[in-house]
């Protein structure tokens, strides 16, 4: 692509959103390890900041995840984020195969970015699984930990609160996985560098 | 003259309407009883010689002072649970057969503790073993004395205070056959026996208090008062130290809820399902599946170097 037909795919307020959003989801990440994996002999951070920064960047990403919820309806950034089920599956093979093979063989990606489609296939289906699916559930979960008094007292005998937190806990993993090939498949553009210029500036 | 008697009554009044402000304390009147039931031995006068003589007192009609200020029940006059006859000495026989009123007569029903859960602890307690075995004698009093109590495990920060106020009151009746025959015809089984499969009993009897592995737990009642008989008790180690589940739950809850209402403050919330993932198997799939995408995407970097060649 030239320099002549640079796209404006990325709004101001998507921007500000993903930056916050961003770093408020790595340091839920960051704490949420340390929680896990510290014992009384191993501390990756003090116990009791590491919970309070965890709670504060919750409360942020839930509140900061209404602005990308209702962006989405109001702007016109939500077209992006509409799904045709018919063919989808062809759709995303055929993109993972350019990922797999056709990417090494330098063939043209197969849904190239432009002002009608800003995502391929495969981030479409992981940007709505994760923004529509996954984060929400994460918010809601973490949500009833802070108000343990609205989980159910006991599912088949196991404790509500207990399953509430390994849920919530296998649903941050996801999306650790999803920040790792995000982030991954993100530098894997036509420069190293170039989408995530774009995510600052907003011009593809 | 008239002004004086005047003056009393408005004394009188005066003292009345103070009564109400001083209920915070412990009532006067006590000491008359405490003059004699707090100290190892008595005076009483003897009509017959007309001397004061000592007694010793009964060892186990002794009450603490301090134990009595730190309880609950501290703004009690003695004769409000026991009869005012008591007030005379040598007390009158009969009263010996008086009966007492126990925790739900008072707190059943009432709004003011609801957060305590009385009738359902008293429903649990219906349930234990104690209860199934020895209906006519086991009661509340057995483990809490209205003398003393004060609930600790929602007070106390401490887990070893917790434990161990908790494991005293078990321990003061299955360690002692004195209380215990006052209940069954027995002797109490010898626990350090009972639980020698258990590595380091003195560290888990400092650590875990008897009903973690006695009761059956549940998330909404802070402790649990349904006793198992012996043969549901739990050995299954596993239980505490792998994915020490449903303890932790009810613990957690509870606290959450007290820190919470204590600053209004969410954030400050410092309690955590510890555990809730020390459960290996899902941290191995977790992490063969962090693996894997980590060796998908370095196995990706290589071919793409490879492709630049
Ligand atoms: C002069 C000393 C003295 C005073 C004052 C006194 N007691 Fe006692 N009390 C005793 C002794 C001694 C016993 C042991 C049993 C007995 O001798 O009757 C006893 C026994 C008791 C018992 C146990 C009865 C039983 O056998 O089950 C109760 C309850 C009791 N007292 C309550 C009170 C109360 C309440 C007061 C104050 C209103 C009080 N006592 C004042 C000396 C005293
Ligand atoms: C909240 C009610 C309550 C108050 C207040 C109370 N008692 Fe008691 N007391 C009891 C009960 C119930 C028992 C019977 C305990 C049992 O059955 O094991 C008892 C038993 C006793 C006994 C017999 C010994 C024992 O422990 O069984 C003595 C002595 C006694 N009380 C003295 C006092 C004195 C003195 C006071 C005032 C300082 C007092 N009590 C205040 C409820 C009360
Ligand atoms: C004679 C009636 C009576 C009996 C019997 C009685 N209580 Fe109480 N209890 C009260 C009253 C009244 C208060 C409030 C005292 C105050 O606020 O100073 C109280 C307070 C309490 C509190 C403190 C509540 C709070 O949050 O401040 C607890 C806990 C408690 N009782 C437990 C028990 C237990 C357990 C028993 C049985 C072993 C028992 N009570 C027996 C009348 C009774
Ligand atoms: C076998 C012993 C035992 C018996 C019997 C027993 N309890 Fe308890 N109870 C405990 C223990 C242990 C605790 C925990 C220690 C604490 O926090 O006070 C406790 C705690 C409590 C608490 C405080 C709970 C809270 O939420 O803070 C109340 C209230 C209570 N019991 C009421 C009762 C009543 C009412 C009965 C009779 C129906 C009863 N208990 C019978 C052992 C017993
Ligand atoms: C680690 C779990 C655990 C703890 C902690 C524990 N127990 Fe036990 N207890 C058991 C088990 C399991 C049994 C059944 C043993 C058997 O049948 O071989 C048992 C048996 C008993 C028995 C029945 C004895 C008999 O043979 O009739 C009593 C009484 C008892 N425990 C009291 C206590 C008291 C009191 C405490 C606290 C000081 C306590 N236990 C702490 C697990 C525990
Ligand atoms: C006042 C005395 C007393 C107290 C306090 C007491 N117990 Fe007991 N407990 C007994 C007696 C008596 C039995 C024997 C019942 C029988 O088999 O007849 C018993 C039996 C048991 C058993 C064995 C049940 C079985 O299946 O044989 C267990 C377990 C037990 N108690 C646990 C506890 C725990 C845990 C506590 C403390 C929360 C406690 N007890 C407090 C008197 C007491
Ligand atoms: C009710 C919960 C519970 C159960 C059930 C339980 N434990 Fe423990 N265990 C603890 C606690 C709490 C500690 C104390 C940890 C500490 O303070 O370091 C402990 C300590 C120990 C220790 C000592 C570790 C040391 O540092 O010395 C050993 C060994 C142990 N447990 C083995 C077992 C075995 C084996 C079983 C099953 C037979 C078992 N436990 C059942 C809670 C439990
Ligand atoms: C430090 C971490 C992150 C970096 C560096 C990063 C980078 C980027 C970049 C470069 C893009 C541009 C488009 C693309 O290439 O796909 C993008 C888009 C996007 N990212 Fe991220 N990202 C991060 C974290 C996250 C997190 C944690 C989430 C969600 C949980 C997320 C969700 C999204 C979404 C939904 C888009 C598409 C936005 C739209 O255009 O509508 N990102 N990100």
């Amino acid at each position: 692509m030239t320099k002549e037909e640079r796209i404006y795919l990325f709004p101001l307020w998507l921007r500000i959103w993903h930056g916050i959003n961003a770093l408020g989801i790595l340091i839920l990440i960051i704490t949420g390890i340390s929680m896990q994996y510290s014992t009384a002999g191993f501390v990756i951070l003090d116990f009791k900041t590491t919970i309070k920064l965890h709670n504060i960047a919750g409360i942020i990403v839930s509140i900061i995840y209404l602005m990308f919820f209702v962006g989405n309806i109001v702007s016109s950034n939500g077209f992006f984020y509409h799904f045709r089920i018919k063919g989808t599956s062809n759709r995303m093979l055929k993109q993972v195969k350019y990922y797999l093979c056709c990417f090494f063989k330098i063939e043209k990606p197969p849904y190239p970015v432009s002002e009608k489609r800003k995502f391929n296939p495969l981030q479409k289906f992981s940007y709505i699984g994760v923004m529509y699916f996954i984060v929400p559930f994460v918010i809601a979960s973490g949500m009833a930990l802070l108000f343990p008094e609205i989980i159910i007292e006991e599912i088949y005998s196991v404790s509500g609160i207990m399953l509430t937190a390994v849920l919530h806990g296998i649903a941050g993993f996801i999306i650790f996985i999803f920040l790792i090939v995000h982030i991954y498949i993100a530098s894997i553009g036509e420069s190293p560098m170039k989408n995530f210029k774009s995510m600052i500036t907003g011009w593809h | 003259m008239l002004a004086q008697t005047r003056g009393i009554l408005l004394l009188t009044l005066f003292l009345f309407a103070q009564f109400p402000l001083r209920s915070q304390i412990t009532p006067e009147e006590n000491n008359t009883c405490l003059k004699c039931h707090s100290a190892h031995s008595y005076s009483i006068y003897n009509e017959w010689t007309e001397q004061d003589q000592k007694r010793l007192m009964n060892p186990y009609y002794i009450l603490d002072t301090m134990l009595l200020k730190a309880g609950v029940h501290h703004t009690f006059k003695c004769i409000d649970c026991h009869a005012y006859d008591y007030s005379t000495y040598p007390h009158n026989g009969d009263l010996k057969l008086e009966p007492m009123m126990t925790c739900i007569d008072c707190h059943g029903g009432d709004e003011t503790y609801a957060s305590y859960q009385f009738e359902r602890i008293e429903e649990e307690f219906q349930k234990s073993i104690h209860f199934e075995k020895h209906s006519e004698t086991f009661t509340c009093t057995k483990c809490h004395s209205q003398h003393y109590y004060k609930p600790t495990t929602r007070t106390s920060t401490n887990i070893n205070e917790i434990v161990e106020f908790s494991n005293n009151m078990c321990l003061s009746c299955h360690n002692s056959n004195i209380d215990y025959q006052l209940i069954s015809e027995e002797t109490s089984p010898k626990l350090i026996e009972v639980h020698s499969w258990l590595p380091n009993q003195n560290l888990h009897f400092q650590r875990v208090r008897c009903i973690e592995c006695h009761t059956e737990v549940h998330d909404t009642l802070l402790v649990s008062h349904h006793i198992l008989p012996k043969a549901q008790a739990t050995k299954n180690c596993i239980e505490c130290h792998s994915t020490n589940s449903k303890l932790q739950a009810s613990l957690y809850k509870y606290r959450n809820l007290v820190a919470r209402s204590e600053d209004n403050n969410i954030i400050s919330n410092e309690y955590y399902v510890i555990g809730a993932y020390r459960n290996k198997t899902l941290n191995y799939i977790l992490l063969l599946i962090l693996a894997g995408t980590l060796s998908g995407i370095i196995f990706h970097i290589a071919c793409r170097t490879f492709r630049k060649k």
